[in-house]
C-alpha cells in the first residue's frame, strides 16, 4: 500500500494495480458499510447526522428518479472534463516551452513555484467574485489545480527523452515536427500519463471547491442543499456520486497507460 | 591514397572541430578535439578509421552526418547536398517503444513512405539482418547482438548512399562480434554503399575495409591511410596469413 502511495505521487505506472482483481476492493467496501450500519444501531445517532447507508440507498433511489442527482452529476462532470482539459492543455504548451528553453524556464518558474504557494482553496472565492457563480469559474479552478502536477510531470518527461534517440531523429533529417511526434510524446507518455493520473483526482476536486463556495448547480451545491436542510442523506449521496466520478476518471487514465504503455509492461 | 576513376562520395576539406569550453569567447579558442584532417571516399568503398580514444573519431562521423558543423574546413559531398546517410550508434539505440519492425520502418516514415510499403521493405530487412520471427519483439527482448542488427536495418531502411558507424560492435561478445562482421560485409556487397566505420579493433577493420585511416591522438589527424588489398571474401583463416599480419602490424605500428 505504502509502495502503491509512492509510486502514485510520483507517477510511477504500476503494472499490479491496473490488473488488480476487483474482489479485495469490492471486500474493504463491504466492510465499510456493515461498520457503518453496526454505528448507527448502536449509537442512534439521529438521521441528520449519521444517517443509515439504507436511508442514503433511498435517498439516492429518489434523487435519481426525481432527476436531480443525474443534472447536477452531469454539471460536475462537465466541469471537471473541462477543467481537467484545459489545466492539461495549458500544462502540455508551457511545459513544452519550458523543456525546450532554458531561458524561459528562468523566466517564468519563480512565478509558477510561487502559485504553488497560494492554497487554490483560498483565492477560489475570488475566481467565484470576478467570474460569477457559474460553470467557467469552476473550470478555471479545476484548470489551475490541474496545471502545476502535469506541467512538472511534463517537462520531466520530455527532458530525460534520451540525446541519443534526438541525435538519431536528426541523422534522418526529422523535421521539428516528426521529432515532437515520433520521438517526444512517446518518449515522455509515461511520465506525462503519471501527472494526468494525480490531475484526473485534482480536477474533482476543483470542481467541488468552486461549486462549495458559489454556485447554482452542481455536486458541490447539492451538498450545500443537503446540508441546509439538514437533509444529510442527500449530502452521504452526492459525496459518493462525487467518489464515483473521481473513481472513473482515475480508470480513464489506468485504461490509456495499459493502452499507451503495453511496451513497459512486464 | 586509393586512385579511383569516379568522384568521391565525400571529401573532407582541411576539417577541424572544436568545442567551445568555459573559458573560450570564442570556437578557435575552444577544445581542439579533431583536425585538421583532410580525406576522400568513393562510392562503394568501405573505410575504417582507427585511432586512440579521445582522437575525434565520433566527432568525425557526427561531422560528416551533419549532427554538427564543422569549426574550420568542409565537407564537401558528390551530389553537392549531404546525401541520405544510415547511422549506427555505438549503443543500438532503438526506440523502446516500437516493435523490431517498428524501428526499422522509422526513417520510412520519416520520409513519409506509405505504412504498406514501408513495412513490406522493413521485412525484407529483417530477413537480410537474420530476425525472422522478431519482427514484432520489443527491443528489450533482443540481446545486444540482435539489437544492433536491428540498428543495421534501420539505417540501411531508407536506402542511405553513406552508411556511416560508431564502433558498432564494440558492446559485443567476440563471437558475436565476428558474426557480425560477416553479416555486414554480405550486406555491404549486396547493397553497394559506401561505409564509414569506426572502430578501435585492427582485426575489424582488416576484415572489412578496403581503406583504412589511423588517427593520431587528439586533436586527430590522419596519420596514416592504408589499403587492405586483401581478397574478398575474407575468411577467418586470412588472419594466419602474411600479408594480413604485414598490414595489422603497420596497423599497430601507426596506432602506438
Ligand atoms: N559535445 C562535446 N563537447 C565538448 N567536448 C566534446 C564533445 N564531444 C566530444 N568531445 C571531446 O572531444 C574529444 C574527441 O571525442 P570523440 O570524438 O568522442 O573521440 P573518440 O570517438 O575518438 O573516442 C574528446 O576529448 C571528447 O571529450
Ligand atoms: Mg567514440
Amino acid at each position: 500500500m505504502n509502495l502503491n502511495l509512492v509510486r502514485h505521487f510520483e507517477g510511477i505506472p504500476n503494472p499490479k494495480t491496473t490488473k488488480l482483481p476487483f474482489l479485495l476492493p469490492l471486500l474493504l467496501a463491504a466492510l465499510f458499510v456493515a461498520g457503518w450500519e453496526l454505528t448507527v444501531r448502536l449509537t442512534d445517532l439521529p438521521a441528520f447526522i449519521l444517517p443509515s447507508p439504507a436511508l442514503v440507498a433511498a435517498r439516492f433511489l429518489r434523487a435519481l428518479a426525481d432527476g436531480t442527482l443525474l443534472y447536477h452529476a452531469a454539471v460536475t462532470f462537465v466541469q471537471v472534463v473541462s477543467g481537467l482539459f484545459a489545466g492539461v492543455l495549458s500544462a502540455l504548451l508551457l511545459g513544452y516551452a519550458i523543456a525546450k528553453s532554458r531561458l524561459f524556464e528562468r523566466l517564468v518558474s519563480p512565478f509558477l513555484v510561487a502559485s504553488q504557494a497560494i492554497p487554490i482553496v483560498a483565492i477560489a472565492p475570488l475566481l467565484v467574485i470576478w467570474f460569477g457563480p457559474g460553470m467557467f469559474s469552476k473550470v478555471l479552478i479545476g484548470a489551475l489545480i490541474v496545471f502545476f502536477p502535469v506541467l512538472v510531470n511534463t517537462v520531466v518527461g520530455l527532458r530525460a527523452v534520451p540525446r541519443s534517440l534526438y541525435e538519431l531523429m536528426r541523422s534522418l533529417r526529422a523535421s521539428r515536427w516528426q521529432i515532437l511526434r515520433l520521438l517526444e510524446i512517446p518518449a515522455a507518455m509515461p511520465v506525462f500519463l503519471g501527472g494526468l493520473r494525480i490531475g484526473a483526482t485534482l480536477s474533482v476536486i476543483g470542481s467541488v471547491v468552486g461549486e462549495l463556495v458559489g454556485a447554482d448547480r452542481g455536486l458541490g451545491f447539492l451538498i450545500n442543499v443537503g446540508r441546509g436542510q439538514y437533509d444529510t442523506a442527500l449530502v452521504f449521496v452526492a459525496v459518493f456520486t462525487l467518489i464515483a466520478l473521481a473513481l472513473a476518471l482515475y480508470g480513464v487514465v489506468l485504461l490509456l497507460e495499459s493502452r499507451l504503455l503495453a511496451w513497459q509492461r512486464q | 591514397m586509393t586512385r579511383k576513376t569516379p568522384p568521391p562520395v565525400v571529401s573532407v576539406h582541411h576539417l577541424s572541430v572544436l568545442f567551445a569550453d568555459g573559458g573560450a569567447s570564442s570556437p578557435e579558442e575552444g577544445f581542439h578535439a579533431l583536425g585538421p584532417v583532410t580525406f576522400s571516399v568513393y562510392p562503394r568503398e568501405f573505410v575504417c578509421v582507427l585511432g586512440p580514444s579521445g582522437s575525434g573519431k565520433s566527432t568525425l562521423l557526427r561531422a560528416l552526418a551533419g549532427l554538427l558543423s564543422p569549426t574550420k574546413g568542409e565537407i564537401s559531398f558528390a551530389g553537392g547536398e549531404r546525401p541520405r546517410i544510415g547511422f549506427v550508434f555505438q549503443q543500438a539505440n532503438l526506440m523502446p517503444w516500437r516493435s523490431v519492425l517498428a524501428n526499422i520502418t522509422l526513417p520510412l516514415e520519416i520520409e513519409n513512405v506509405p505504412a504498406g510499403a514501408a513495412r513490406l521493405r522493413a521485412l525484407e530487412l529483417v530477413e537480410l539482418v537474420g530476425l525472422q520471427g522478431f519482427e514484432n519483439s520489443l527491443p528489450r527482448d533482443l540481446s545486444g547482438g540482435m539489437a544492433q542488427r536491428v540498428a543495421l536495418a534501420r539505417a540501411l531502411a531508407h536506402d542511405p548512399e553513406i552508411l556511416l558507424l560508431d564502433e558498432p560492435f564494440g558492446s559485443l561478445d567476440a563471437l558475436t562480434r565476428e558474426r557480425m562482421w560477416s553479416e555486414l560485409s554480405r550486406i555491404w556487397q549486396a547493397r553497394q554503399k559506401t561505409v564509414i566505420m569506426v572502430t578501435h579493433s585492427i582485426s575489424e577493420a582488416l576484415f572489412l575495409a578496403d581503406r583504412v585511416l589511423v588517427l593520431t591522438a587528439r586533436p586527430g589527424r590522419v596519420k596514416l591511410d592504408l589499403t587492405v588489398d586483401l581478397p574478398r571474401p575474407r575468411e577467418e583463416e586470412m588472419r594466419y596469413t602474411l600479408h594480413f599480419g604485414r598490414l595489422a602490424r603497420r596497423l599497430k605500428e601507426a596506432i602506438e
